[in-house]
């Protein structure tokens, strides 16, 4: 196949072999290379030895954590993460530009340092903690720690998927839902929220996926111990132990769980983008 | 027509229905505003409050510690190399991909954001697979005396993985948009290939490049679990910034992580205020043109 004199007859442009060449050969050798590796690995193991490996008590109490955690951090984020979009779209207000500003922190903090801060505010010496701990709230070191430290890192994303829409929205329709007589809250219920649906889901899908990944701040807030134990650290943990097939089994089912939540989510946004005018 | 006099007549009643009421806004903004402030401001001001509770001395002491010092200086070279790779890449992918047409581009587009959506654990884990003492490559890397895992090259590798699609992404769509007409102009006027993306497609792109920049660098200096994987955390030698604050974390010394967390945040304060300007700068250049 000789990609460059094809397109060249149309297209006075250079470069396109290079171009091209360079990346998928970088391509190759950063992204698909590796996870080849991994693949073949896997295939030298058998497929019950696999399936023991990824499916025995330890690894499903992980994968439920993980499921679990981001699951609720996802919601909490669609929930919060929609009325922030909401209040920084249609309200003017005192420290707006700030509140904005902030909402790309998680995205810009290292996991790590969300992690620390995390665990201290909520541990019973913490700002939050020393209140919260004595009426039951337990943030650190337990698994509502794993939940709000993926709420911490997935909150840009539902906010930022909704915040353009919200720009765009047309007003017209609003003022015409509100003329032929609806009230503000049947406008919002059957005018504005449909509309806003499918980017509501496209960032909870977004954090969610994020969450089941997410490693750096959960090794702070877990405290390392076997009920708090998600699937990621399942997988460092073996490593650790150099039982390198038992993390390769717990690898391959979060590898199953993102690529079928990026197939969900691009299917999604073809859904939502029918939504959005151009 | 009979209709109320005070609903047609009144210039209030359409814009008092398509906002709501006082409270209710205040209350919204009172929740939203609670909420940004337990989960986004009160963790910032938290790393550089405690970095600060045993004094300025101990501050000073946690960041001129030698190990802190060798993994600061191993964080800078990683991004140092790492970025650059991924702005090569980026920039190479996106005019492939936004000025020629050809088969197989949803694919190609497909496999760049795979990084994103694959665990940074899994990423490290893949490269241990490869190049590890019992990776397919590990019988040969050790016979030629290369060391990938737990050394630097490792850790590079795997920071290129997870900051693989930033550059890409922001410049696809950019380029796209640009389109090819005065690439075209330029070469029908004589300019050269290279002439032509230096002084005609490289400016018009500059900033939505600088965007990426900016986050895949913040990114590459933050990664956690890729690293963790792949650097054995050989204190002194294989630890980056992050990774030395959870020794720290766990050596219960309990300002030192901090202190070493606040020149992480200091990052990222850096990186939303670029941000911002960046988005400023390209809104008001976007708008009279």
């Amino acid at each position: 196949m000789n990609y460059s004199r094809g397109p060249a007859k149309s297209n006075p442009l250079p470069g396109f072999g290079l171009t091209l060449g360079f990346t998928v050969l970088y391509l190759s050798v950063i992204v698909l290379i590796p996870i080849a590796a991994l693949a073949l690995k896997a295939l030298h193991l058998s497929w019950q030895e696999l399936w023991r490996l990824a499916t025995n008590p330890r690894a499903l109490a992980a994968y439920e954590l993980s499921l679990g955690a981001a699951l609720v951090a996802a919601l909490l984020n669609a929930g919060f993460g929609s009325l922030l979009a909401w209040v920084l779209v249609r309200y003017r207000f005192p420290g707006r530009r700030l509140l904005d500003g902030l909402i790309d922190f998680p995205f810009a903090l290292p996991t790590a340092v969300a992690g620390l801060t995390l665990a201290d505010l909520f541990s019973a010496h913490g700002w939050l903690g020393w209140f919260l701990v004595p009426m039951g709230f337990q943030g650190a070191y337990t698994r509502l720690g794993v939940v709000l430290a993926l709420t911490f890192v997935g909150l840009p994303f539902s906010v930022r998927t909704l915040q353009p829409l919200l720009e765009n929205l047309d007003k017209g329709v609003e003022e015409a839902a509100a003329m032929l007589g609806a009230g503000r809250r049947r406008t919002f219920v059957s005018v504005i929220a449909p509309t806003l649906l499918p980017a509501v889901l496209t960032g909870f899908g977004l954090a969610f996926a994020r969450g089941l990944g997410e490693y750096g701040s959960i090794v702070f807030i877990s405290g390392n111990l076997p009920r708090t134990e998600i699937a990621p650290t399942l997988v460092v943990a073996r490593l650790e132990n150099g039982d390198y097939t038992g993390a390769i089994g717990v690898a391959l089912v979060l590898m199953v769980f993102s690529f079928v939540l990026l197939f969900t989510l691009n299917w999604l946004q073809g859904w939502s983008s029918k939504f959005q005018r151009p | 027509m009979i209709l109320p006099p005070s609903t047609i007549g009144s210039p209030k009643a359409a814009p008092a229905s398509t906002q709501e009421p006082g409270w209710v806004k205040w209350l919204l903004i009172g929740v939203a505003g609670l909420f940004a402030a337990v989960f986004l401001l009160l963790p910032l001001i938290n790393v550089f409050v405690q970095a600060f509770s045993s004094g300025l001395g101990t501050y000073w002491q946690a960041l001129r510690d030698k190990d802190t010092v060798s993994a600061i200086e191993l964080t800078l070279l990683v991004a140092g190399i790492s970025v650059p790779m991924n702005v090569v890449f980026g920039v190479a992918a996106s005019w492939a991909i936004a000025k020629f047409e050809f088969r197989g581009k949803a694919v190609l587009l497909t496999f760049i954001d795979l990084p994103f959506s694959v665990s940074p654990v899994v990423a490290g884990l893949m490269f241990v697979l490869l190049c590890g003492v019992n990776g397919l490559m590990g019988p040969w890397l050790q016979a030629h005396h290369i060391k990938i895992i737990f050394a630097v090259p490792g850790i590079v590798l795997a920071t290129i993985f997870v900051t693989f699609p930033f550059v890409a992404r922001e410049l696809i769509p950019i380029m796209e948009d640009q389109g090819r007409e005065q690439e075209e102009a330029a070469l029908t006027l004589g300019a050269g290939g290279w002439q032509t993306f230096w002084h005609v497609s490289l400016p018009s792109v500059k900033w939505g490049m600088l965007y990426g920049i900016i986050l895949c660098n913040a990114r590459a200096m933050g990664e956690f679990g890729a690293v963790a994987v792949v650097s054995g955390r050989i204190t002194g030698l294989t630890d980056t910034l992050p990774l030395r604050v959870e020794k720290l974390f766990n050596s219960f010394d309990p300002a030192a992580p901090f202190a070493v967390a606040t020149l992480l945040a200091l990052l990222a304060l850096v990186t939303l205020g670029l941000k911002t300007f960046l988005e400023w700068k390209s809104r008001g250049e976007e708008g009279p043109g």
